[in-house]
């Protein structure tokens, strides 16, 4: 088994890497104070092709494989979680998912222009009483001669009122399952501007602050029925499998968010002087390091793992949830050790920590609880 | 339009310079970045690209391992790659580097060649005016702007205080400053056709019309003598006044050192 980077791999890593500290560094605390989207770097990050990644080539993206998608998050969010978030979001949840159930029309209608970069996209599954369990959806979409009327709210949407594009997820009926009446659920693609669709609130989050996260109101949307994405009543197969890779981008998020804390507090304890010496020098720091960097390399192979299986195998889930569990425990476990190696300074705004801190608890919440996680993997091996 | 771009892999000078016992660089233990002046050239020639229409061929004389800034220049946009490699070339200063160069662009076809003004682990500025005389064509050195005008270009040439505004027929050659523009960054997909696409590798017997006396260590009329790392400056005084009274000391420090 080779772990050695491929020569495309190590210059992908280094254009994330010199765009993230140049374009992305410099905003990121603005942007967490302010909970201003940033445009800007979105917009330069459609002009160099980071917005369509994994996208094959005659569908306008730049048909790299998906360790090449997950090291551009990483990178990303070794400097910004908000803009690692932006483009998982978008990649993950919305080009993913058109590109592997789309019709050819509503690839090169909607996913040609996403990978390009010319629109952004979301996705829109959880309702105030459908998180974790996504069968309790209670949007719903009634056919209408040509179109779909869909009424019904999504919350929590990433890159809610900044996106164009949108893949929801609505009841369109009932079916019998196991003797069991269960919802029928299908998946679409709505756009802005179309009738009926209108934004409601934007949540004020602890981290990710600059990420647009909105609820979407659906009143009487009228949707063109060649909009319905994949087959009618496929909506739930959809929705699980653009998570399965939804999380593969959230474990690169995490991943990249304890890398840029662990960066920060290896050049902190270096420079930061107590009793004489280097904090760097006393053993609690040394030891406390050695950990934090054991875990966050146990997580990147997790990770990047769940990316080759993406490209080699058709089910990748089990993989995914080990990543993102694993991930956003280090994320967690490790922007907190960060902290309190920073001492008082590490609780102001004054350096990156704290916001890396309160950045990494979404990793464990979104796309998947943590508990999700483990019932996923615990299925898998008990199956 | 067909332009070539001479583009050079140097150390990075962040990741500390390292000497061989010959007083030379020891550039196989330093990390290495495209030169900056050169990265301006070569982002000059794919604006020209973008907006004319060009084919862009990129040259580079070096070790093997200079192959790297040949694909970092394709995954920018540029179409061709040429590595100018033999051990005979080893250790040329820049009088052999422009004859080797010299050597090699004589087997293509160009209308204009762009060079770096210098590049940063030598900074003479002397490869690019002495290419364009083996070549035996014009040459505009210090381009801050470059416009092409029929058969010609018309280049803001820096100054001291002034720009001049010059123009030359094609063919002709323009070192360009890193100041001319903010180079592009590579594409994800560009990196991926880079690394796939063919470099071609030329040594000594594709050199045209040059003297095995004009190159490698042999060819150079300069020798190093001796090479040192900067002296690193100590750690300083560190002070921490407020704005006027920092005026205040700073002008009485360099009155103590008899700077005014």
């Amino acid at each position: 088994m080779d772990f050695t980077l491929s020569k495309e791999h190590e210059m992908a890593r280094a254009l994330f890497k010199e765009f993230a500290e140049k374009e992305v560094k410099p905003l990121a605390q603005e942007v967490d104070e302010t909970e201003e989207f940033p445009r800007v770097t979105v917009d330069k990050m459609a002009k160099y092709g980071f917005l369509g990644i994994p996208v094959p080539k005659e569908y306008g993206g730049q048909g790299c494989d998906p360790l090449t998608y997950v090291m551009c998050v990483e990178e990303l969010s070794k400097v910004c979680g908000t803009t690692g978030v932006i483009v998982s979001a978008h990649t993950s949840l919305c080009c993913d998912p058109i590109l592997t159930f789309g019709t050819e029309e509503q690839k090169q209608k909607y996913l040609v222009p996403l990978a390009k970069g010319e629109k952004l996209g979301a996705f829109g599954l959880t309702e105030p009483g459908a998180g974790t369990d996504a069968q309790g959806q209670q949007t719903k979409a009634v056919l209408d001669g040509d179109e779909y009327v869909i009424n019904g709210s999504k919350i929590f949407i990433t890159n809610g009122k900044e996106a164009d594009v949108y893949v929801i997820f609505a009841v369109t009926g009932t079916i019998e399952k196991r003797g069991r009446l269960m919802k029928e659920i299908s998946a679409f693609i709505v756009e802005k501007g179309m009738p009926g669709f209108s934004f409601g609130t934007k949540e004020k989050k602890m981290g990710i602050r600059g990420s647009s996260t909105y609820e979407l109101i659906f009143t009487d949307c009228r949707v063109p029925r060649e909009n319905l994405l994949g087959k009618l009543g496929q909506g739930f197969k959809i929705a699980m499998h653009t998570l399965d890779g939804g999380r593969i981008g959230i474990a690169s998020q995490a991943l990249g968010i304890a890398e840029g804390a662990l960066e920060s507090t290896i050049a902190y304890v270096k420079e930061r002087k107590q009793f004489g010496k280097a904090i760097g020098q006393f053993q609690n720091t040394q030891f406390q390091l050695a950990d934090m960097a054991t875990k966050v390399e146990a997580a990147k192979l997790l990770v990047y793992k769940a990316a080759m299986a993406k490209a080699t195998q058709k089910e990748y889930g089990f993989e995914a949830a080990q990543a993102k569990l694993c991930a956003a425990e280090v994320a967690m476990e490790v922007t907190t050790k960060a902290v309190q190696l920073h001492g008082g300074y590490g609780y102001t705004r004054e350096y990156d920590v704290e916001r890396m801190m309160r950045d990494a608890k979404i990793t464990e919440i979104y796309e998947g609880t943590s508990e999700v996680q483990r019932m996923v993997i615990s299925a898998a091996l008990l199956k | 339009m067909k332009i070539v771009v001479c583009i050079k892999q140097v150390p990075d000078t962040k990741g500390g310079v390292q000497f061989n016992p010959d007083g030379t660089l020891n550039r196989a233990a330093m990390l290495t970045i495209m030169n900056p002046d050169d990265k301006a050239g070569l982002e000059a020639a794919l604006r020209l690209k973008d907006q004319y229409g060009a084919e862009v061929t990129v040259v580079t004389m070096g070790l093997p391992k200079a192959e790297d800034v040949l694909r970092e220049a394709m995954a920018m946009g540029a179409d061709k790659a040429i590595l100018v490699t033999d051990r005979v070339l080893g250790g040329a200063d820049t009088w052999a580097t422009s004859q080797t160069l010299a050597g090699a662009i004589r087997n293509l076809e160009y209308d204009l060649i762009i060079t770096g003004r210098q590049a940063i682990d030598g900074d003479t500025a002397q490869v690019g005016p002495q290419l364009s005389e083996h070549l035996n064509i014009p040459v505009i050195s210090y381009a801050q702007n470059i416009k092409i005008d029929g058969d010609s270009v018309i280049v803001e040439r820096q100054f001291d205080d002034r720009y001049h505004v010059l123009k030359a027929k094609m063919p002709c050659l323009i070192t360009a400053l890193a100041e001319l523009n903010e180079p592009r960054y590579m594409t994800p997909g560009g990196i991926f056709d880079a690394c796939k696409a063919e470099v071609t590798v030329w040594g000594r017997a594709n050199l045209v019309d040059v003297e095995d006396s004009n190159l490698g260590l042999k060819g150079s009329p300069t020798q190093i003598a001796k090479a040192s790392d900067k002296v690193r400056k100590g750690q300083g005084e560190k002070v921490n006044l407020d704005p006027a009274e920092s005026v205040d000391y700073i002008v009485g420090k360099l009155k103590e050192k008899h700077v005014i």
